[in-house]
């Protein structure tokens, strides 16, 4: 099996295709079979996803199941994963597959919504498995319209505002790095991201318009590279699409943009700014770090007065994604392995929480917290659930999320012990914030008309969730089943990190002394 | 000798001879009874000639003393133009038939400002440039004004003369500075006269005014006035043809006059074009946002897009021009379609274009608004369609030539200029209820749609080839 990696990413389109070609009608017979379909085409790729993972060597800290063709424009099409990535491909594949059961209730247009949960599957597979710059684009990109089309068609009310929002914000952030790609191509005169990582790119300081530019070429390129990550973080200030978005996205669409769509910023970061242009993420580390932290303190402060629940989670998601950037630019073992760890955590965790939600939303529609109140007397099993998720939400530990916001925390400690005491705050608010919200949902009398006569969970609605609980404890009580596999390629980005800082630093001594 | 000389010139010969016996032929017998075959014998002609010039020329042959240049780069634009032309044609004949426009005369004039666009793309001598151009503008200047019960048509037309007699103007003083200034109209002559590096100061006024004309043609800003008003008045399949074919042409004889006549002084022109580029790829970003009629839309879209295509030339290079030459070639693919789509709406068989009418158009009819979906995002230059691929090289040959600036703005452009194709989306997919559009079911039309939507995917595996003729096309002009 030469073509593992294209296997697992055409899958999904291939059963897009199929249904867009092969299925007529919008009976309730055709819907069911497009469901049908779109289940087990995603199960089938999480199973055939299921041999990278076997057959991966963490050891090895290259790329391995490396596919290589030629392509047009002098282009490659390169496919390949390396320790940083086959999680994310995991996670992927993990995902889609509850996301689609997430989404059995659909009515409207169901062939066309699974069609775009396929394509978007196949999209967010190719960016974390394309090893040439211009293909990594073309899939990071194209992730948009999917995703552009899941908010407008299948949102809610204010729908319009948060997909155009989505779309320009990061375009317009993408676009710039089309840019800096580009360029790079110019300087370095390939698009291979294997010899990208190995290449170095100028990092003399020159002035442009007077102004001093330190790090030269490299903080240039990973000022272009960080305007389209960090919209897609989110890191504050660049994070106002993502409240918005969420909100208005059906269920489905809040889960894969929480659980994967946020992780490509962070994935970018460990793939292109680190490795790429060390000199100028070592300039610009301040300034990422503070960002971070700020992240984490105000939007953890403003989720505390969210009156929606999509919201607040929402916003957590921000705060939380602040642990990541910083747990990156710690640079350090402990903070990059915490930040992948935080990024696979956040993935179940707020997928988890976003389904929590769409289940009551799916009974009340309505997202109001006010709304809600004493669920705990009709939902005994919901309310189980999703009190672990808040726990695991807040860092409870034997939860994976504890693991990786200490872990990160503990990064940062090492580098800047200010960075680190600000962002520990971080923790308690967001223990405030998640157990305000339960208990303001779940506890107390069950008052409300409405409420009187809400089912519990249906099997189906459990079924979804059990695979989610079951990552969340694993990774929480075992956390070396993934440290083991990204540990080496994380070790050897941090090493070849250190040495081209220190090579920087010594041309520059060089330079003084002459 | 003069042998020699005609079969170079031999396809252009086959269409002007072509374009004359079926005037008499319809002016005698059946006059616009038989406008409609014409028009399919006519696209199958031109079809043909096409496949002809692409598969059969070969190397560079000049005719007339250097006047007439037929090499891969006259080929490419030529084959592009034909097949361009010859599918407008063909779309255009069921929407006109039905509102008593189909007149035999409109097929001719097509043909005959073909004839011009292949001079113009041909030129090596500012006679033969001056030739070709006006054969072109004046053959379009009355499809413009086809509708003549119309008022926006026929003003479309007097708009579209006037405006490009002065645009002619300009271009023929600058071709007489340069005569003046060379001593000669051939371009070998120029280019031996322009020398290498500086160019004498009377020479780059005529190379200015000359660069004004060629930029009202291929309508850069800000020499953009008229194509709004064009667009919008003419009927749409003419607006369809002048989005597509001529813009081919124009904007290879800009490329050839630049590099054949100018070719030594890449750095005095160089500067001109990418400030054209520049501010044709924001206006055309801008001023389409608040527009509601799509057919206008369309024109601020095609101002945008050949300020994208103008980078291509400002990077004076040989792969800028190729790149120049694939844009072209998957933007006037991109416009057939679209235009096709224009074509298809209509109302109690009047036509539409309003955007606003498009509301829940996906409901209706899915496949033709996927279609359409690809074709805006395509436009839009967002991946994985050809649109980006068409970005990606000229930006490829802008960074190579060191205009950063030129490439930084141009993306800033693109992502305000993403907004208003998204708006089309918006109206197809996310709109209310509003009054149902009705759809014009030529299969023609579909076919086209479709086609290119498709060509827009499957394009991004291997650019069905054109990539090797561009090169080459490109090879052979700069050197």
């Amino acid at each position: 099996m030469d073509n593992l990696l294209s296997i697992v990413t055409f899958i999904p389109a291939l059963a897009a295709a199929i249904l867009g070609i092969f299925l007529r009608g919008d009976d309730a017979a055709a819907q069911r079979n497009a469901k049908w379909l779109a289940l087990i085409a995603t199960s089938v790729t999480f199973l055939v996803s299921l041999f990278i993972l076997a057959q991966f060597d963490p050891a090895d800290t290259g790329f391995q199941f490396v596919e290589e063709r030629e392509w047009l424009m002098g282009l490659t099409y390169k496919m390949g994963v390396d320790g940083i990535s086959v999680l994310f491909v995991m996670l992927t594949t993990f995902m889609m597959p509850l996301v689609i059961a997430a989404s059995w209730e659909v009515t409207t247009r169901v062939k066309e919504y699974m069609i775009a949960f396929l394509i978007l599957e196949t999209l967010m597979l190719g960016v974390f498995m394309a090893l040439d710059l211009v293909l990594f684009y073309l899939f990071f990109e194209a992730g948009l319209i999917p995703m552009f089309l899941i908010i407008g068609i299948w949102g809610g009310k204010n729908r319009i505002y948060a997909s155009f929002k989505f779309f320009l914000y990061t375009f317009l952030g993408s676009v710039l790095m089309l840019v800096a790609m580009v360029a790079m191509y110019s300087d370095a005169g390939t698009t291979d991201i294997p010899t990208l990582m190995r290449h170095s790119f100028g990092s003399e300081t020159f002035s442009v318009l007077g102004i001093q530019i330190v790090g030269g070429l490299q903080t240039l390129l990973f000022l272009a590279f960080f305007a389209s990550f960090a919209v897609k973080m989110p890191m504050w200030p660049v994070h106002t699409w993502l409240p918005d978005a969420h909100v208005q996205a059906p269920t489905a669409g809040s889960v894969v943009l929480a659980a994967i769509l946020l992780k490509m910023g962070g994935y970018g970061f460990l793939r292109f700014s680190l490795p790429m242009f060390p000199v100028g993420a070592d300039v610009l580390t301040p300034l990422v770090l503070w960002m971070s932290v700020i992240a984490i303190v105000y939007t953890s402060l403003v989720a505390l007065v969210q009156e929606d629940m999509k919201k607040l989670i929402a916003y957590s998601s921000v705060a939380h994604m602040g642990y990541v950037t910083m747990g990156i630019f710690a640079a350090n073992q402990q903070g990059i392995d915490g930040a992948i760890f935080q990024m696979l955590s956040h993935g179940f965790i707020s997928g988890a929480l976003f389904l929590c939600v769409g289940v009551i939303y799916d009974r009340m529609h309505t997202r109001e917290i006010d709304a809600y109140g004493g669920l705990v007397n009709r939902m005994p099993a919901y309310a189980l659930i999703f009190m672990f998720f808040t726990m695991a939400n807040v860092g409870l530990p034997g939860t994976s999320g504890f693991i990786g916001e200490f872990l990160t925390l503990m990064g940062i400690f090492q580098v800047n012990t200010w960075v680190a005491a600000v962002a520990t705050t971080g923790v308690i608010l967001s223990a405030a914030y998640a157990l305000w919200l339960y208990r303001r949902v779940v506890f107390g009398d069950l008052i409300k008309e409405s409420l009187k006569t809400i089912s519990d969970m249906t099997r189906r609605e459990k079924a979804i969730f059990a695979p989610l609980i079951v990552m969340t404890l694993w990774l929480g009580v075992y956390p070396s089943v993934v440290t083991d596999i990204i540990g080496p390629s994380v070790e050897a980005l941090i090493q070849n990190y250190d040495m081209a800082l220190a090579d920087g630093a010594s041309a520059t001594q060089v330079a003084h002394a002459e | 000798m003069i042998q020699a000389d005609l079969t170079v010139i031999l396809p252009e010969i086959m269409l002007s001879v072509f374009a004359m016996a079926a005037l008499l032929v319809a002016v005698y017998t059946a006059k616009d009874r038989a406008a409609g075959l014409l028009t399919w014998i006519t696209a199958a002609f031109m079809a043909l000639v096409a496949l002809w010039i692409g598969f059969t020329g070969e190397g560079v042959n000049v005719a007339f003393g250097g006047m007439f240049h037929d090499d891969a780069f006259a080929r490419f634009a030529k084959v592009a133009i034909l097949l361009s032309a010859a599918i407008v044609l063909v779309m255009s004949q069921d929407y006109m038939a039905r509102r008593a426009m189909l007149k035999f005369e409109y097929p001719v004039l097509v043909v005959l400002a073909s004839v011009g666009m292949m001079v113009m793309v041909s030129a090596g001598d500012l006679i033969a440039l001056y030739m070709g151009l006006e054969l072109q503008s004046l053959a379009l200047y009355v499809v413009a004004s086809l509708r003549r019960d119309s008022m926006k048509s026929t003003e479309a037309g007097l708009k579209y003369f006037i405006l490009g007699a002065l645009s002619s103007g300009l271009l023929l003083y600058g071709a007489s500075l340069v005569y003046g200034f060379a001593g000669t109209t051939l371009f070998s002559g120029i280019i031996e006269a322009a020398g290498q590096g500086q160019a004498p100061l009377g020479l780059l006024f005529g190379l200015v005014f000359m660069i004004s004309g060629l930029a009202f043609k291929v309508s850069a800003v800000p020499f953009h006035m008229w194509t709004p008003d064009v667009y919008e008045g003419s009927p749409t399949p003419v607006t369809a043809f002048f989005a597509t074919a001529p813009k081919v042409a124009a904007m290879g004889l800009f490329a050839r006059v630049m590099h054949d006549a100018f070719g030594g002084v890449t750095a005095d022109w160089s500067q001109i074009i990418a400030l054209l580029a520049v501010l044709s790829m924001f206006l055309g970003a801008v001023a389409a946002i608040g527009q509601t009629d799509i057919k206008r839309l369309m024109a601020f879209s095609s101002i945008a897009h050949m300020g994208y295509a103008l980078i291509g030339l400002a990077a004076g290079t040989a792969m800028g021009v190729e790149a120049m030459l694939i844009y072209m070639a998957i933007y006037v693919t991109m416009n057939i379609g679209t235009f096709a789509f224009i074509l298809s709406m209509e109302k109690d068989g009047k036509p539409v274009t309003e955007i606003a009418a498009l509301n829940m158009y996906a409901k209706r009819e899915p496949g033709r608004a996927l279609a359409m979906l690809v074709l805006l995002f395509s436009l839009a230059g967002v991946p994985p369609m050809l649109g980006f691929f068409a970005k990606l090289g000229v930006w490829r040959a802008a960074l190579d030539a060191d205009m950063v600036w030129l490439v930084v703005a141009s993306a800033v452009a693109s992502a305000i200029g993403a907004f208003y194709y998204l708006r089309i989306v918006y109206y197809m997919y996310f709109g209310t209820e509003g009054e149902a559009l009705e759809t014009n079911r030529a299969p023609v039309l579909w076919v086209c749609l479709t086609g290119s939507a498709v060509i827009m995917v499957l394009g991004i595996i291997n650019l069905f080839g054109i990539e090797g003729a561009a090169a080459a096309a490109a090879a052979t002009l700069v050197n």
